[in-house]
């Protein structure tokens, strides 16, 4: 097997909580080794407290037979490595994808993924799972869940 | 950092974790019962993180966390009072999330990068945390019960740092440290008649299968 061919099978994977994008959208895999046979995949959660952690571990190691999936617990990910087809992927299912940390920082607009009106306002900093925000679009009238900025 | 010094962290995460938990179901809205589980469940998060960077990547996170005699936690007398009203409640989010950004700002300097990409991971998500309780603080700050119990729980959220880093919660807070030595009952190191019983519930699962339960 060629790293290709892992990155591929990783793209496979759903994420358990948003099953629109996989794990290869949502930024999550942060590296692939092959060498001698051997697999060595680093996997890194975006929220510690996800519970879908272990989950996902495991669909890693059913879906690549074999590989090491190393959990790394550092900095390395935020809604900037969710990749562009994967934001896309998001808005076309209801959920408005997080904005990049510059533009969010300095913006605070937000925009409706149904009806693309900036018109909206936060009805609660949490939702239904760490990584969402609930809004609500003063324009087409409709609540939507927003994939936090972090 | 050494090890005590993370799980003085870890120990006030999920012990907090857990008291913030109480309200889901039964907090004053329903906005707030999703809050509240949002943020205990970040909360215990960060403390399973913390446990795992202590005994390493093939350790057993669970067993520091739950198989320890009651006097080896470190958490903090102000993360285990229980507190039954929202302006209390409040009033220790704040106090928390504000000496919680410090003492995690000071960690993500820690020489060891394993602990400082940690501290740097945790603290994007506390950003949120602290929204929450700055929306909330800014609602009550000029309410009376408020200012009550964040009078009443000052001490304990002092005894919740070490003493290097007292004076900058001093300066964001907006009130005076205690002139005199900090009480023993509020310092880190000495724990109170809420412990136990909440330690007992938290673990009462996994003790009921000494052997390991396969879930």
């Amino acid at each position: 097997m060629v790293e290709a061919e892992v990155w591929d099978l990783l793209e496979e994977i759903p994420d358990p909580e948003i099953p629109v994008i996989s794990l290869v959208d949502l930024g999550v895999i942060r590296a692939v080794d092959v060498s001698d046979g051997h697999v060595h995949i680093e996997f890194t959660p975006t929220f510690l407290g996800c519970p879908a952690l272990e989950y996902m571990k495991r669909a890693i190691e059913e879906k690549v037979p074999g590989a090491e999936v190393q959990v790394i617990q550092d900095d390395s990910w935020s809604t900037d490595k969710i990749t562009a087809a994967g934001r896309e992927k998001l808005r076309e299912a209801g959920f408005a994808p997080p904005a990049p940390r510059l533009v969010q920082l300095q913006s605070q607009v937000h925009r409706c993924p149904y009806c693309g009106s900036t018109e909206t306002h936060l009805e609660n900093i949490f939702g239904p799972t760490p990584c969402r925000s609930l809004r609500y679009c003063d324009s087409c009238r409709q609540p939507f869940e927003q994939f936090k900025t972090i | 950092m050494n090890a005590q010094a993370l799980l003085s962290i870890a120990d006030d995460e999920l012990f907090l974790g857990w008291r913030e938990s109480e309200w889901t179901g039964i907090a004053p809205m329903l906005e707030e019962d999703v809050a509240f589980s949002s943020i205990a469940q970040n909360e215990i998060g960060h403390a399973r993180a913390l446990y795992q960077l202590v005994v390493g990547e093939d350790g057993d996170a669970d067993a520091l966390a739950f198989d320890r005699r009651l006097d080896e936690y470190r958490c903090a007398p102000f993360v285990e009072l229980r507190l039954l009203d929202w302006a209390h409640t409040i009033a220790r989010r704040w106090l928390y999330e504000t000496a919680d950004e410090i003492r995690i700002a000071a960690l993500k300097s820690d020489p060891d990068p394993a602990v400082a990409g940690l501290a740097a991971k945790i603290d994007r998500e506390e950003t949120y945390h602290r929204m929450h309780a700055e929306m909330w603080h800014d609602r009550l700050a000029n309410e009376a019960r408020f200012q009550e119990a964040t009078a009443e729980l000052w001490p304990y959220a002092v005894g919740m740092l070490p003493e290097e880093l007292r004076d900058e919660l001093a300066v964001r807070i907006g009130l005076a440290l205690p002139s005199d030595k900090l009480s023993q009952a509020h310092e880190r190191g000495t724990h109170t008649e809420y412990l136990a019983p909440m330690w007992e519930e938290m673990t009462e699962v996994r003790r009921s299968a000494p052997a390991g339960a396969q879930w």
